[in-house]
């Protein structure tokens, strides 16, 4: 049911882990649902993703989508890693079965979530950034 | 490979499949029919009719082919309902049923039904306190499944075939995961109506049966031709019927001798898995559990992500995550349970079979172990976990 791609990606998944004081990180998603995204990005003076990690919870397909999601925003910059949507993840993976795209837009939303955690931190506003609405501990506080 | 999925479906046994190879090719006739060469194939039609009920303590002639589970729930719920709408239309049967009862229920609400949802207790137990409160004057049918298909808890039968006798009430139960598995006798159980499917007991698939008392007089659900006395309309499926009869006569046989191999696997599989993995939990009753059922979670990862790894051992076995349910919602037995969700994705179920070793359950144990471990080391449920336990401990 998954390409190449997505399996490649799941089972040997670049970029698992963590980053000691990251420049941003974010977590999206929730348990409930069975998917949860996190992403640490460390962003140097040039506002240039140098790294990205993420841990995840959640299907194959979730998995493979943080995998390429970081792959696809390390070396860019803050803005050129904004342009990195759930379509292009999907593309880079030769496509996702049509019940896991949410997959796909969880991987776009945590990056988001990422940036913002950087712009709040540095008390920077990133054009054409919106505060991510999927806050996972708020939820989870709610929920439990 | 290492099949662990029997839960889902079984292997065709050898002798199953050679019992059926003659009504292809060579016995074909239409059993109905009136010359001689089809004299042979009602012949075996009845002596595996026969094999069935002897299995249940049940009358041949109680004994209907089906084409599965699904179509016996089917007949007996509806049949049941449409028999008996004058004297009420409430029916009663359990959170944790197969969707083949519980979308049927569903179904009847629909029409006009009332169905009440009795609840369960932690191991998947019918609350037998909470199923007497809901009988009423206008309650129909009791449908409550043998036993459960995903955590394997056996429900009290004897216990609820007597309320549903002492009510004047009908009892069907769901047994397809329990026949050919557990010892079931219709009478000492008080079971009206009995669902069951060939390919759960080594048996084919496309084949199954509803056992009907005698005087239990449900109409048809299939309207057609006079097959089965004129109750399940549709040409004999000959082969499936020899099959499932050959697979009832070999489930009969050393029943108990196969319970014991498998209890005991299980269990040696249970311990290790609980005692070589931390936060794991063991779904269903310990003990008033299917022989060949174990059902785990492991908390901080999701099932699917785990079956794609086992499978890429060689192992096959299932979950209950929402991703393999289709929608976003893990199984709804293990909520049932009380389960949060969180934990309910991270289900593994394993079903072994005769067939099954010490070897097999082994190579499994290691393959969960280190896969576990692999997705735990990415979860960040679990990297939270672990750091608050160290803030707790500082």
């Amino acid at each position: 049911m998954y390409s190449e791609k997505v399996m490649d990606h799941f089972n040997n998944p670049r970029n698992v882990g963590e980053i000691e004081n990251p420049s941003g990180v974010g977590t999206v998603g929730n348990a409930k649902c069975g998917d949860i995204m996190r992403i640490y990005l460390d962003i140097d003076d040039n506002g240039i993703i140098q790294e990205a990690k993420f841990k995840t919870f959640g299907c194959g397909a979730a998995v493979a989508t943080s995998s390429m999601a970081t792959e696809l925003v390390k070396g860019k910059t803050v803005q050129q890693a904004l342009e990195v949507t759930n379509k292009a993840v999907m593309e880079a993976l030769d496509g996702l079965p049509p019940v896991k795209v949410h997959c796909s837009l969880l991987a776009e939303e945590a990056i988001h979530a990422a940036l913002w955690d950087y712009a709040e931190k540095n008390n920077i506003k990133i054009e054409g950034l919106e505060k991510p609405v999927d806050d996972i501990e708020e939820k989870m506080e709610e929920e439990y | 490979m290492i099949y662990l999925d029997n839960a889902a479906t079984t292997k065709v046994s050898e002798e199953v499949f050679e019992s059926m190879k003659p009504y292809f090719c060579e016995q074909y006739a239409n059993p109905s029919a009136i010359y001689s060469f089809a004299g042979k194939s009602m012949k075996a039609v009845d002596e595996a009719r026969k094999n069935i009920a002897d299995l249940i303590g049940a009358k041949p002639n109680e004994i209907y082919f089906t084409a599965g589970g699904s179509e016996s729930d089917n007949w007996a719920i509806k049949a049941a309902a449409e028999l008996y709408n004058t004297k009420g239309k409430h029916i009663i049967t359990s959170t944790i049923e197969h969707h083949a009862v519980l979308h049927t229920c569903q179904y009847l609400e629909k029409q006009g039904y009332e169905v009440t949802y009795v609840n369960v207790d932690e191991y998947g137990v019918i609350k037998l306190d909470e199923l007497e409160a809901a009988i009423r004057p206008d309650t129909i049918l009791i449908t409550i499944m043998a036993a459960n298909n995903e955590i394997g808890t056996i429900q009290p039968l004897k216990e609820i075939g007597g309320l549903a006798k002492k009510n004047g009430i009908l009892f069907h139960t769901d047994a397809v995961q329990a026949y050919g598995h557990i010892p079931l006798n219709v009478d000492e159980l008080g079971i009206d109506m009995l669902s069951a499917s060939g390919h759960k007991f080594h048996g084919p698939k496309g084949i199954g049966f509803l056992y009907i008392r005698k005087g239990v007089r449900i109409g048809s659900f299939v309207h057609g031709g006079a097959q089965e006395r004129s109750r399940r309309a549709g040409t004999h499926n000959t082969p499936g019927i020899v099959g499932i009869g050959t697979a009832a006569a070999l489930a009969a046989d050393g029943l108990q001798a196969r319970m014991e191999k498998e209890t005991a696997l299980r269990d040696y599989l249970i311990k290790r898995v609980l005692t070589e993995i931390s936060y794991t939990r063991l779904n269903g009753h310990e003990t008033d559990r299917l022989p060949n059922n174990a059902n785990f979670c492991f908390r901080f990862i999701e099932g699917e992500s785990l079956l794609i790894l086992l499978d890429q051992q060689g192992i096959c076995a299932s979950s209950g995550s929402a991703c393999t349910s289709g929608s976003l919602d893990p199984s709804h037995v293990l909520l049932a349970i009380g389960l949060p969700h969180e934990i309910a994705h991270g289900s593994l179920r394993l079903t072994l079979s005769e067939e099954t070793t010490r070897e097999d359950i082994d190579f499994t144990v290691d393959a969960i172990k280190k896969i576990v471990e692999r997705l735990r080391s990415m979860s960040p449920l679990y990297e939270d976990f672990i750091k608050q336990n160290q803030k707790e401990e500082a």
